[in-house]
């Protein structure tokens, strides 16, 4: 479990005369939980948004390695073919959740491109003919696995939109991993969140992890990056600066002065409230 | 005391807006003395009775909120009516002032959401209709007329209601469906049933031909483009003389026929009447027209809820809810907006060809602007999304003017004021809650407040 999954190479997006990603470069491996860290306008969103098709990156390429040996180029696939044929999935730094349909419906949305395929492109479902009964029956068990894994089953019939914030979250986590994914991106899964549903979400994602799915996530709560990352990579001014294991990352200079600040080891928190305060731009 | 005064400074002015609106309206009249010539006459007692009417219902409705007003919810609703009331003046506000109207306007709600009830209710209704002894031959005609704006709004409601895409140019596609008929039997003599799926599929393919280039467009920019594209096909009808007649229209469209035979006066061998041995009568047409037609527009409706409980219309609803999110999951926008497209445009272009076999004329004249406005108006009123609701705003949009012609020029004024009360006490149409396509337990209905309207 120690092969490539993706691989950023010479990554560069300008907006204009703006460079938010200045040739970054770097790879995750399979099965390893990588995360980005860096302060706001540091271009980690930016970053994202190349990774999961929203933005075409003006140089650079961004490849994807499936366990078949196959491997893609996300930057050459159309926008939806990322999370259908790359198998990437997402979630926002500000929820998106389908908020008028049931969370049970926002699952199901997340399984279209496999229910799609059963229904006969639409007639012989509307006749009720052909296998939709049978795959409709699979994918709600598959929202079922993942509404137990994030504890809303007892929530499945509300609208998405009722729910609180924590398990908006949540849910979005688990519409993402309907979809399939070999790599999942979470863009600041724990802000807002309290410090209990903080340490709920490691679980979650470590699960996941251990289900065989990789993750890449951009987070400014340190308590969950360097507990449970294998990966770290550090962005400053659309630049990486560094690259390695937490351990590393905590220890190295560059970092400290850009990012965590010279503050007390132990508690990296304390620096980096300020950095909560201020949301970044969303796609 | 100070109370009233208030309350009389209050509805002077209410008055006072009343008399600057009915003052063109009521007060004044063409009058052509016989001579041919055009004069211009008041009529200050009539002018005297609105305002009047109007200074006492706004002064009654005022004295009613100070006195029952504090523990009530309909009290929101004398607000409201209170506000508008200004633009609708005395029938509004005197409705107002009625203590029954909050309870009921509750009791429409409680009905309007049990569609369990109502839907089966509605259909009994349209399917006996022609059978009710005593009816008019001229309120199944009506019904016809009813409910092909319940198919057209049925239609429309695949596009706005579910897909969240704003189109004022669906009359097009109801255009492409009527001048395929018309052009087909009066060129190669094809017949009503030959001509409705071809009809579908070239509506469809229309739709599908106009909707590329609006794929990037939302919200108000899709609106003005499919505006215009309503009126490009019109203007190509217009004046495309030597294909399609012009200004002239089509006439001679043949009438259906029931497995070849004809509805005639003259009776005799291959005619419906001759051949079952009954005296030729005109309402047996009618009848078969309104079955037709009542059949088209639940197909309509039987493909639409089919769909909804799919992944397609699945990903029709959660394209109106929120676009980007629907992309990072893999859902090709591009198909899923144009699918919508397509299959809107397809039953417009089934009511179409009905509508040229029906009229068995045609001319552009029937595929104005003001045809958009109406079914999307019907689409909103009823709540979009909400089949039943599409039923209901077709009745009231096209039966209650219909039904209130001998009241002459006054039918606009009540039928404005009706749709601005109702518009009212229900912003989002007679059925805005929305029902789970699919549901681990008991399906729980949707409030409005959640259920996005769609940016386009």
């Amino acid at each position: 479990m120690t092969d490539t999954l993706l691989t950023v190479s010479n990554l560069t997006m300008r907006f204009g005369g703006l460079t938010a990603v200045n040739a970054v470069g770097f790879t995750a491996k399979r099965g390893d939980i990588t995360a980005v860290i860096g302060p706001n306008g540091a271009g980690k969103t930016t970053l994202f948004n190349c990774i999961t098709g929203f933005y075409k990156p003006s140089e650079g390429s961004i490849e994807i390695a499936h366990a078949d040996g196959t491997k893609m180029l996300l930057n050459k696939l159309p926008g939806h073919s990322i999370a259908k044929k790359g198998k990437v999935a997402r979630t926002f730094q500000n929820i998106r959740l389908f908020s008028g349909m049931t969370v049970l419906e926002n699952l199901m949305v997340a399984q279209h491109n496999e229910l799609q395929a059963s229904t006969g492109f639409g007639v012989l479902a509307i006749l009720g003919l052909g296998r939709y009964r049978a795959a409709e029956k699979a994918a709600i068990e598959r929202a079922k696995f993942w509404l137990n894994a994030t504890n809303l089953t007892d929530r499945a019939d509300d609208p998405a939109g009722s729910l609180p914030y924590g398990a908006q979250r949540r849910l979005e986590i688990a519409r993402a991993m309907c979809t399939g994914p070999v790599l999942l991106c979470l863009d600041e899964p724990a802000a807002g969140l309290n410090p209990r549903e903080s340490a709920a979400l490691n679980d979650l994602l470590l699960q996941i992890r251990a289900d065989g799915c990789s993750l890449l996530l951009i987070e400014h709560d340190m308590g969950v990056v360097m507990k449970i990352s294998d990966h770290i990579i550090v962005l400053d001014h659309g630049k990486k600066i560094a690259d390695g294991t937490p351990e590393f990352i905590r220890n190295d200079a560059t970092v400290i002065s850009a990012y965590l600040g010279e503050g007390d080891d132990d508690d990296p928190d304390a620096p980096i409230a300020e950095t909560h305060e201020a949301a970044e731009t969303a796609p | 005391m100070k109370h009233s005064i208030a309350n009389f400074k209050d509805a002077a002015a209410v008055a006072f807006v009343a008399l600057l609106l009915f003052g063109p309206f009521l007060g004044l009249e063409l009058d052509d003395n016989n001579t041919g010539n055009l004069t211009l006459s008041t009529r200050p007692g009539l002018l005297a009775i609105a305002v009047g009417l109007t200074f006492v219902a706004r002064l009654l409705a005022l004295f009613w909120q100070d006195q029952f007003g504090k523990q009530e919810r309909s009290t929101r609703f004398i607000k409201l009516s209170g506000q508008y009331g200004l633009f609708t003046a005395p029938l509004i506000l005197a409705a107002a002032k009625v203590p029954f109207l909050a309870p009921a306007a509750k009791f429409m709600a409680a009905l309007m959401t049990s569609g369990r009830f109502m839907a089966p209710l509605l259909l009994i209704v349209a399917v006996t209709m022609p059978f009710w002894p005593g009816l008019d031959e001229s309120y199944v005609d009506l019904g016809v007329l009813i409910m092909t704006y319940v198919m057209l709004g049925w239609g429309l409601n695949i596009v706005v209601g579910l897909a969240g895409l704003l189109d004022l140019g669906y009359v097009a596609f109801y255009a492409v469906g009527a001048y395929t008929f018309a052009l087909l039997s009066e060129n190669y003599g094809f017949s009503f049933w030959e001509c409705l799926p071809i009809c579908g599929i070239l509506a469809a393919a229309w739709g599908i031909f106009l909707g590329f280039p609006v794929l990037r467009l939302r919200g108000d920019y899709l609106a003005i483009v499919t505006l215009a594209f309503g009126e490009i096909i019109r203007l190509v009808i217009t004046n495309w003389v030597a294909f399609t007649g012009g200004p002239n229209g089509i006439i001679g469209i043949p009438h259906p026929t029931l497995f070849g035979l004809k509805f005639s006066m003259l009776g005799g061998p291959g005619t419906f009447a001759g051949f079952f041995g009954i005296t030729p009568d005109p309402s047996q047409r009618t009848d078969y027209l309104y079955y037709i037609i009542l059949l088209l527009a639940l197909l309509t409706n039987w493909v639409t809820l089919r769909l909804r409980r799919q992944p397609l219309g699945r990903a029709w609803e959660a394209l109106r809810e929120d676009e980007i999110a629907c992309r990072s999951l893999g859902i090709n926008l591009r198909n899923t907006k144009l699918t919508a497209f397509a299959i809107g445009a397809m039953f417009g272009g089934f009511a179409g060809c009905f509508f040229s076999t029906r009229e068995g004329f045609i001319d552009p004249t029937s595929f104005t602007f003001i045809e958009s406005a109406t079914v999307l108006a019907i689409v909103v009123l009823g709540g979009a999304g909400s089949q039943l609701g599409v039923c209901f705003a077709a009745i009231v949009m096209i039966g209650v003017p219909a039904l209130l012609q001998e009241l002459a020029v006054y039918r606009m004024l009540i039928f404005g004021i009706a749709l601005v009360t109702i518009m009212v006490v229900r912003p989002r149409g007679f059925i805005s809650t929305r029902k789970p396509s699919v549901s681990l337990g008991k399906p729980k209905i949707i409030g409005a407040d959640m259920v996005s309207e769609g940016r386009g």
